[in-house]
């Protein structure tokens, strides 16, 4: 099998191809049909990654499963994995059967929503795969036309302004990381990011970091800075990190519930990733300049952000605003840049995917019920959904961090991590977990506890059994890596260690080349 | 000798010839009753000697000694022409015929006007590259101003010429100049002049001169007044002739001229090119995000994709020859499929332009709307479509160069782009509802959007090995 990886990407592909070229009509037998061959898809998508992930060595930090083909321009087609994108390829398979069996109950342009979905599948498999930059911007942007017309066209009242404002600003983050892109070719002379037979790959490759000045302006770190930059322009949209976080939550509102999960489980790990793969590794002496700046920003999302979680009145702005938050963890991590920090950051980044995406259904099955996402015109739900009640108590927990669960062991590394960096920013953090249990169990309060009151509420029912099967992976998964997260630090242990010790070396080499630069003047 | 060189040019002499009698037999039988045949007797004829050109020629054959060049790189600037032009005329046949437009001159001016261009990327003297340029530009004027009974129509032929002979006046001041200092009318006599370490400043001003008057065939941007009215004016079938041939007719001589005479001073004009090619991009960005009449849109899209593929000329080597010539058959690829959407656009009968007439096409159509969107986001050069690769290319070989800055500017201008293609998207898939469009049932325009589409995705997975012609081509003219 040595093309594993391609295999797993392109299946949502071809499925998606079949469908549009074979299925014709939009009577409720092809919409049916349309539904059961994307679940079917996804699901062998799921199967055939398991292999990889079986046959995975987590003891080589290199890149394995590596395929290389000749491609255009000069280019070529890499794509393999290592312990840090493996388990984003596992996570992303993992849910997009979930999200084909929760969009059951669409009804309008079946067929059209399936393939969007379906091709978005690829594309994301595709970015945590890439091995070569273009490759990697390729999957990287492509993934923006599917997601702007799933949000533009089964979105919500506002669903225009929210896909153009989603398309726009990440675009325009992704147009400068482009631009570094092509610098970086120019100096590095390849667009390979590691694992090249016989080339410098950009990975080892060391940009210039003597401090130059750009525009009369002082640029610390110089090139590397630069870089660093542009592609934190990009990478911070897409976490996304505060300030730049406002398309997040209209996106997430006007999505329909499925998207909604796709966005936060899967599209925002896309940031971190970045940061991981190209950040830390590429421009390390960038990075280091720029650190305190991203821990910073990172405090501020996460106490800011939870704030502003505490008063809204929409269920999914809440539960967006707490993905921002929780994604600050996850950036404060990567910038801890030590084991427990790095880890942390990977293993929040899974866990966040598990429950934010379960608490976006749960808002789902409400909304299904209902047609409304306002949180006054609910109340007492425990009532009449006991099961739902469960369910939905049980998610709140493990985004609150409740020990136990995988949301705990995700906050706590971190936390863990960026305390023997810098203390303050652990300090305004870990006021972030406070908060978070306020606005989370407000929530809940508001939503499911007391008595049943409102009149429209009265003949609600609880889940059904396709609900509830959905759910189950997603408990089962929050609990296993809760209770036992070596099954994700075992995997990513290595790699991490690699790409610290690497990060520590550069940071070391580019010490000593400043202080030579400054004796011999 | 006077065989061989027939023999070179036979490709132009059998298009001159089957233009002449089409004339002829049309005009002594049956007149316009005769255009639906002749237009697909053209397309024929000019499909059939595409591929002769293609498939025959071989190696490089000077006749008239050096005025004409029958190279690679001519080759396939001529199958680029031919091929496109023969795609637009069949695409035309229906609108015509519908809208009381089927005359027979229409075939025989594009056939003449072909004929122009394929003198124009074999030139390799300034006389045979001005007859050239004259017998395209000629043919072009009448038929933008083909509906007689327009206003609109007749306007855009009339600022077409007056336009088109200033520039044209232009180019022959800057040929005399270069004449003058150089004293011959030959490109391989020019280039001996230019490059003997001292240039005369003469032979500069010459030389800005004739990219003045070329800027203005490729409507780049300080030069690119005319092309709106234009396309908005003529009729649309000609407005899809004017996006594509004469575009690449254009370029392949602007490339001619540049490297063929001036190939040793290319640090001179590389400037001139790369800020001609970074005003198209921007104005052609901006410009195009008021404008609602689709015809006008795709002008200011023209512009722009102008000065992309100018990135590659910018650069002065062969690569960036090769990625220039990439550029321009994708971006007619593109245009041809875009337009074939734009031809069948209507509303009782009568052609549709406004872009919001496209209110939820999407809904109604969804195979042709997904086309047109893969259409629009492979223009914007959004990836995974193949106009993404042909952005690319350019940039590569800009910064092969060095030419950093260059490739920012068009990065940045590239991304005010996306949205007026967005817009489109946003019209046909989140419209409100309103009036609906109709959309005409030539299946030939169904075949060319879809082909068009088609090719955007597929060709992805290796361009359709025109990477390696285009460097054979790109060969043969800078060495």
């Amino acid at each position: 099998m040595d093309n594993l990886l391609s295999i797993v990407t392109f299946i949502p592909a071809l499925a998606a191809l079949i469908l549009a070229v074979f299925l014709r009509g939009e009577d409720v037998a092809s919409q049916r049909n349309a539904k059961w061959l994307a679940l079917l898809a996804t699901g062998a998508t799921f199967l055939v990654s398991l292999f990889i992930l079986a046959q995975f060595d987590p003891q080589n930090t290199g890149f394995q499963f590596v395929e290389e083909r000749e491609w255009l321009l000069g280019l070529k087609y890499r794509m393999g994995v290592d312990g840090i994108s493996v388990l984003f390829v596992m996570l992303t398979t993992f849910m997009m059967p979930l999200v084909i069996a929760a969009s059951w109950d669409v009804t309008t342009r079946v067929k059209e929503y399936m393939i969007a979905f379906l091709l978005l599948e690829t594309l994301m498999l595709g970015v945590f795969m890439a091995l070569d930059l273009v490759l990697f911007y390729l999957f990287f942007e492509a993934g923006l036309i599917p997601m702007f017309l799933i949000i533009g066209i089964w979105g919500g009242k506002n669903r225009i302004y929210a896909s153009f404002k989603f398309f726009l600003y990440t675009f325009l983050g992704s147009v400068l990381m482009l631009v570094a892109m092509v610098a970086m070719f120019a100096d590095a002379g390849t667009t390979c990011i590691a694992a090249c037979g016989g080339d410098v790959a950009l990975m080892t490759h060391s940009f210039a970091s003597g401090d130059i000045s750009v525009l009369g302006v002082h640029v610390v770190g110089g090139m590397q800075t630069l870089l660093f930059l542009a592609f934190f322009a990009s990478f911070a949209v897409k976490m996304p990190m505060w300030p730049v976080h406002t398309w997040l939550p209209d996106a997430h509102v006007q999505a329909p519930t499925a998207g909604s999960v796709v966005l936060a489980a899967i599209l925002l790990k896309m940031g971190g990733y970045g940061f991981l793969r190209f950040s830390l590794p590429m421009f390390p002496i960038g990075a280091e300049v720029m650190t305190p700046l991203v821990l910073w920003m990172s405090a501020i999302a996460i106490v800011y952000t939870s704030l502003v979680a505490l008063v809204q009145e929409d269920m999914k702005k809440l539960i967006a605003y707490s993905s921002v938050a929780h994604m600050g963890y996850v950036t404060m991590g990567i910038f801890a840049a030590n084991q427990q920090g790095i880890d942390g950051a990977i293993f929040q980044m899974l866990s966040h995917g598990f429950i934010s995406g379960a608490l976006f259904l749960c808002v789902g099955v409400i909304y299904d019920r209902m047609h409304t996402r306002e949180i006054d015109a609910y109340g007492g739900l425990v009532n009449r959904m006991p099961a739902y009640a469960l369910i939905f108590m049980f998610f709140t927990m493990a985004n609150v961090g409740l020990p136990g669960t995988s949301g705990f062991v995700g906050e706590f590394l971190t936390l863990m991590g960026i305390f023997q960096v810098n203390t303050w920013v652990a300090a305004v953090a870990t006021s972030g977990v406070i908060l978070s249990a306020a606005y989370a169990l407000w929530l809940y309060r508001r939503v499911v506890m007391g008595d049943l009151i409102k009149e429209s509420l009265k003949a609600i029912t609880d889940m059904t059994r396709r609900e509830r099967a959905i759910f189950a992976p997603l408990v089962v998964m929050t609990l296993l890596l809760g209770v036992y997260p070596s099954l994700i630090t075992d995997i990513i242990g290595p790699s991490v260690e690699a790409l610290i010790q690497n990060y520590e070396t550069a940071l070391g080499e580019g010490a000593r080349a400043a202080t030579q630069v400054a004796a011999s003047h | 000798m006077i065989q061989a060189d027939l023999n070179v040019i036979l490709p132009e002499i059998v298009i001159s010839v089957y233009a002449m009698l089409a004339l002829l037999g049309a005009v002594y039988t049956g007149k316009d009753r005769l255009s639906g045949a002749l237009t697909w007797l053209t397309a024929a004829v000019m499909a059939l000697v595409a591929m002769w050109i293609a498939l025959s020629g071989q190696g490089t054959n000077v006749a008239f000694g050096g005025m004409f060049h029958d190279d690679g790189f001519a080759r396939f600037a001529k199958v680029t022409i031919l091929l496109s032009g023969a795609v637009v005329l069949v695409m035309s046949q229906d609108y015509m015929a519908r809208r009381g437009l089927a005359r027979f001159e229409y075939p025989v001016l594009v056939a003449l006007a072909t004929v122009g261009m394929m003198v124009m990327v074999s030139a390799g003297d300034l006389i045979a590259l001005y007859m050239g340029l004259e017998l395209q530009s000629l043919a072009l004027y009448v038929i933008a101003a083909f509906r007689r009974d327009s206003v609109k129509s007749t306007e855009a032929g009339l600022k077409y010429f007056v336009l088109g002979a200033l520039s044209s006046g232009l180019l022959l001041y800057g040929a005399s100049l270069v004449y003058g200092f150089a004293g011959t009318t030959l490109f391989s006599g020019i280039i001996a002049a230019a490059g003997e370490g001292y240039t005369p400043v003469g032979l500069l001003f010459g030389l800005s001169f004739m990219v003045a008057g070329l800027a203005f065939k490729i409507s780049a941007v300080p030069f690119h007044m005319w092309t709106p009215d234009v396309y908005e004016g003529a009729p649309t079938p000609v407005t899809a002739f004017f996006a594509t041939a004469p575009k690449v007719a254009a370029m392949g001589l602007f490339a001619r001229v540049l490297h063929d005479a001036f190939g040793g001073v290319s640090h001179d004009w590389g400037q001139i090119i790369a800020m001609l090619s970074v005003l198209s991009m921007f104005l052609g960005a901006v410009a195009a995000i008021g404008q609602t009449n689709i015809k006008r849109l795709m002008a200011f899209s023209s512009i722009a994709h102008m000065g992309y593929a100018m990135i590659g000329l910018a650069a002065g080597t062969a690569l960036g020859v090769q990625a220039m010539l990439t550029y321009m058959a994708i971006y007619v690829t593109m245009n041809i499929g875009t337009f074939a959407f734009i031809l069948a656009m209507e509303k009782d009968g009568q052609p549709v332009t406004d872009i919001s007439a496209l209110n939820l096409y999407a809904k109604r159509e969804p195979a042709r709307a997904l086309a047109l969107l893969v259409l629009l986001f492979s223009l914007a050069g959004v990836p995974p479509m193949l106009g993404f690769f042909a952005k690319l290319g350019v940039w590569q070989a800009a910064l092969a160069v060095d030419m950093v800055w260059l490739v920012v500017a068009s990065a940045v201008a590239s991304a005010i782009g996306a949205f007026y293609y967005l817009r489109i998207v946003f019209f046909m898939y989140f419209g409100a509802e309103g009036e609906t469009l109709q959309t005409a049932r030539a299946p030939v325009l169904w075949v060319c959007l879809m082909g068009s589409a088609l090719v955007m995705v597929v060709g992805v997975v290796n361009m359709f090995g025109l990477e390696s012609v285009a460097a054979a081509a790109a060969a043969t003219l800078v060495n």
